[in-house]
């Protein structure tokens, strides 16, 4: 796979590096960079298609600290390090902090033994970790761009997912997370905006989990660890730094195949997960305001194994149902979960339901905002439901 | 900054050792400081003698264009211990092993063949939907296992069986596997042959080729960091060295140092594909120093040649946390499969050759008897116990019920997900409603 690598950063970014040096200790002792807050703003004028929602600051898990993302994601795997000798992170670039500083700190903290960078080579990179896992590991392998982990597609679907099953519980691979990067960045292009989780979501054995902000990504992530089952966390880039929130500080836990219903609604129920879940919390505004209709909104965080139980009872109030995502519509796993409500709801339905997603075309460049499904094409969707 | 420096100290004397005579002492010295750490063999900067600065590569500049030309006529040396005839050729590699375990290598090896008759001919009978034999290839099985420590962790392919016969994996789980029957470990779940056990520490086979390459390099690294003094063992053949996989499994084992032995089965055939077709270099065992891994090349139908070359990788990769890659030369005697006729591809002389004149199993036995260990009344004996034991495993196994179709559903995830329990309960209560269009009387209840 000969894949131009870049470097890619949301706005912002030039200051990156040098906010390493300015960075603090953190109680854990990794340098966090906190000159986010300025940053915010900039992110905002570049990457308009949404507004960030940072969740209310989480009480039940002790003592919490600004963090954006990409610290979350940084504090999780600390935490993990910190408890479980046997864990190991690796991948391309993660020794000196990740092309997107999610391991800054960490192979100063706990060795080159544990945070180290490998060959570049995904089917490899998935293969070492599964091998790692069978043998008792904890084994969290980071694919640098969800739009590289194809080559490791064999690995994960053929052997990752089915490991469990095919030796009757003799050997398994649960002791791995594979992290990557994932979702549109405003200048991606095709290879470094893809949202693969539907690619995933037809493969039985393995879990799909993605965060919708920084309390989410640690709690999502340390339960992919945690999980007797190989995960694959996709992390949404374009919050790495623009989401910002008080995240705790010590280790807890988000349940797996769990929806969380973030606005009670009575009208219509809105579906989305990672960023497009601030997308549909606009659009659920905009319609409170300009209709005067009540929206539902849920983020359903883990794709495999879906939560329909939460989706179902929403829509059996509300009898319409719109599902958004990034990736492609023609076999997007919005499909899946408009069958299903369908199937299961058929006598609530009131309308047929709306899917708003990406066009099925390759992730275009220049074309990025005509491309996205931004909460205008969501806001006309929801518009056209209620007056069916 | 000293360890540096010294690192800097031996690799001159590495060159200089290569430039005048490549003695063998320096340039070992040269391989360990270069696997020190990869850092320590840059140049200074500030060095003021016109040499290569590349970080790339550690190299001599050579002022006239010279491609490398790939040494194919006359490859990697084949190592071997005896002869045809059984006669030890160089007494001082004899790897001198008392007389009861040189008769176990025997009898495993023939264990294995008389078993994979039996179930060979079932499946021409229909007994078993498919089968892989392992004629030919039964002393690089026996040979390598008896070189491993019994907790070193076995990856392997699928033709791989004596290794698992080795360490003592029952005749009845072996059936029970083929038949997919209730005692089957594996649940009944994989085609034939994809056998596995948690107890012997042999991973379970899967179908895609190669797969378990780079699994092994991750599984040796985990092993090295449990300093458990444990090594892992990967078996493949020449044509899965054609995947991606294996690339990815060698360079990731060189880079991570992980101590693990890399076992080709060359057999000369994947599938139909001679190796000619596979490959244009000196086989695979040529690829393992480009990768920076320590290589050799057996006689893989000389047990006691697989042996020793195994037991050295096996010490050495435990005791320096380094990969080796072991290429043993055999030949597939039997069809690929029970779903291939390998007569539509090769000729019916060349397979004799090798079944008649250069045979791991006759190979061995004219060891034995050329020390009175093994006659003609033993062999007759051994031959007529062996099929007994293995028919009475193999009638065991048929008469056994299929497991329960729910074992269909457990195991997808380490939990049953409120999904699979729905679709569970709905195929029962298909089941139940149309009886008689399923084999239900052959399963568990």
């Amino acid at each position: 796979m000969a894949a131009v690598r870049l470097f890619l950063r949301t706005s912002g970014v030039k200051s990156s590096f040098t906010g390493l040096t300015g960075g603090v200790h953190s109680s854990l002792g990794i340098t966090l960079s906190t000159d986010y807050t300025s940053k915010t703003k900039t992110q905002r004028r570049h990457a308009a298609h949404f507004t960030y929602y940072p969740d209310p600051v989480p009480t039940e898990y002790g003592p919490t600290q600004k963090m954006n993302l990409f610290q979350s994601i940084t504090s999780a795997l600390d935490n993990t390090l910190a408890s479980d000798p046997t864990a190991v992170i690796f991948g391309e670039d993660v020794a000196f902090g990740g092309v997107f500083r999610c391991t800054v700190g960490l192979r100063d903290k706990y060795g080159k033994d544990r945070v180290f960078n490998t060959p570049l080579c995904e089917q490899g990179i998935v293969g070492f970790g599964i091998g790692a896992a069978v043998a008792g590991a904890t084994a969290i392998a980071e694919i640098q761009f969800a739009d590289y982990i194809y080559p490791a597609f064999d690995q994960i679907v053929n052997e990752a997912a089915k490991y469990r099953y095919r030796s009757g519980n003799m050997f398994d691979c649960g002791n791995l997370t594979i992290r990557a990067p994932w979702g549109c960045v405003g200048h991606g292009s095709l290879y470094h905006s893809q949202s693969p989780e539907a690619f995933f979501a037809h493969c039985p054995g393995i879990k799909i989990v993605v965060p919708r902000g920084p309390v989410q990504s640690k709690g999502l992530l340390l339960s992919c660890i945690a999980d007797k089952n190989p995960c694959i966390f996709f992390e949404p880039k374009i919050l790495y730094r623009a989401a910002v929130e008080q995240v705790p500080t010590e280790a807890y836990h988000i349940p797996l195949s769990q929806a969380e219903v973030l606005l009670e609604g009575s009208d219509v129920t809105l579906v989305a997960w990672g960023t497009q879940v601030h997308v549909m919390r606009e659009v659920a505004g905009m319609v409170q305001e300009k209709l005067g209709v009540s929206c539902e909104l849920i983020d359903l965080q883990t794709i495999l194994p879906w939560d329909a139980e939460t989706v179902c009872k929403s829509v059996v109030k509300t009898g319409r149902l719109l599902i958004s995502h990034e990736a492609p519509v023609t076999g997007g796993f919005a499909a899946e979960i408009s069958s299903t409500v369908q199937e299961e709801c058929f006598l609530n339905l009131e309308a047929p339901i709306s899917r708003v997603c990406g066009y099925d075309t390759p992730f275009p460049h220049i074309f990025e905002p005509f491309y996205i499904p931004d909460k205008w094409k969501c806001f006309e969707a929801v518009k056209r439901m209620i007056n069916y | 900054m000293a360890a540096a420096c010294g690192a800097r100290i031996l690799r001159g004397i590495g060159l200089h050792a290569i430039r005048n005579t490549a003695l063998k002492a320096a340039t070992q010295l040269q391989r360990r400081a270069f696997r020190v750490n990869g850092t320590l063999w840059q140049q200074p900067f500030d060095s003021p003698a016109e040499k290569p600065q590349f970080p790339g590569a550690s190299a001599e500049f050579i002022d006239h264009l010279e491609f490398i030309q790939p040494n194919v006529i006359s490859g990697i040396p084949i190592y071997r211990v005896m002869d045809r005839q059984g006669q030890i050729i160089n007494p001082s590699e004899d790897p001198q092993l008392s007389k009861e375990m040189v008769l176990n290598f025997y009898q495993k090896m023939t264990l294995l063949n008389t078993m994979d008759r039996i179930l060979y001919e079932s499946q021409r009978q229909g007994r078993i939907s498919f089968y892989m034999t392992n004629y030919g290839e039964e002393g690089t099985h026996i040979g390598s296992a008896a070189a491993l420590d019994p907790k070193d962790l076995v990856f392997g392919q699928y033709r791989e069986a004596g290794v698992l016969m080795y360490r003592g994996f029952p005749l009845d789980l072996f059936m029970a596997q083929c038949y997919a029957n209730a005692d089957d470990l594996g649940k009944g779940r994989q085609m034939p042959v994809h056998y596995g056990s948690r107890d012997l520490n042999f991973v379970t086979i899967s179908s895609p080729l190669a797969t378990q390459i780079p699994q092994a390099a991750g599984a040796a690294y985990a092993v090295k960091r449990e300093n458990s003094n444990r090594a892992v063992i990967c078996y493949f053949g020449e044509g899965a060295a054609s995947e991606g996989d294996a690339h990815a499994g060698f360079n990731f084992s060189a880079t991570l140092e992980c101590p693990l032995i890399f076992f080709c089965r060359n057999n000369g055939y994947a599938i139909s594909t001679p190796t000619n077709e596979q490959y244009r270099g000196d086989g695979i065992a040529a690829r393992g120093p480009g990768y920076g891994l320590m290589s050799i090349r057996v006689d893989g139908n000389d047990v006691f040649a697989v042996y020793n070359a195994t037991k050295e990788a096996r010490r050495r990769a435990v005791a320096e946390n380094q990969p080796f890659l072991i290429e043993a030369m055999t030949y597939r005697i039997g069809h690929h499969s029970t779903s291939d006729d390998s007569s539509a591809y090769r000729s019916v002389d060349e397979v004799n050759y090798w079944d008649k004149q250069d045979h791991p199993i006759s190979r061995l036995r004219h060891y034995m008897t050329a020390r009175d260990w093994w006659g003609e009344d033993e062999e007759r004996a051994w031959r007529k116990q062996s099929r007994k034991l293995v028919m009475e495993a193999f009638e065991k196994a048929e008469r056994r019920l299929k497991p329960n179709p729910n074992l269909m559903f457990t195991d997808v995830y380490n939990e049953i997900t409120p999904q699979l329990a729905k679709q569970n309960d709905a195929m029962w209560r298909h089941v139940q409603q149309y009886k008689e269009q399923y084999p239900l009387d052959l399963y568990e209840k």
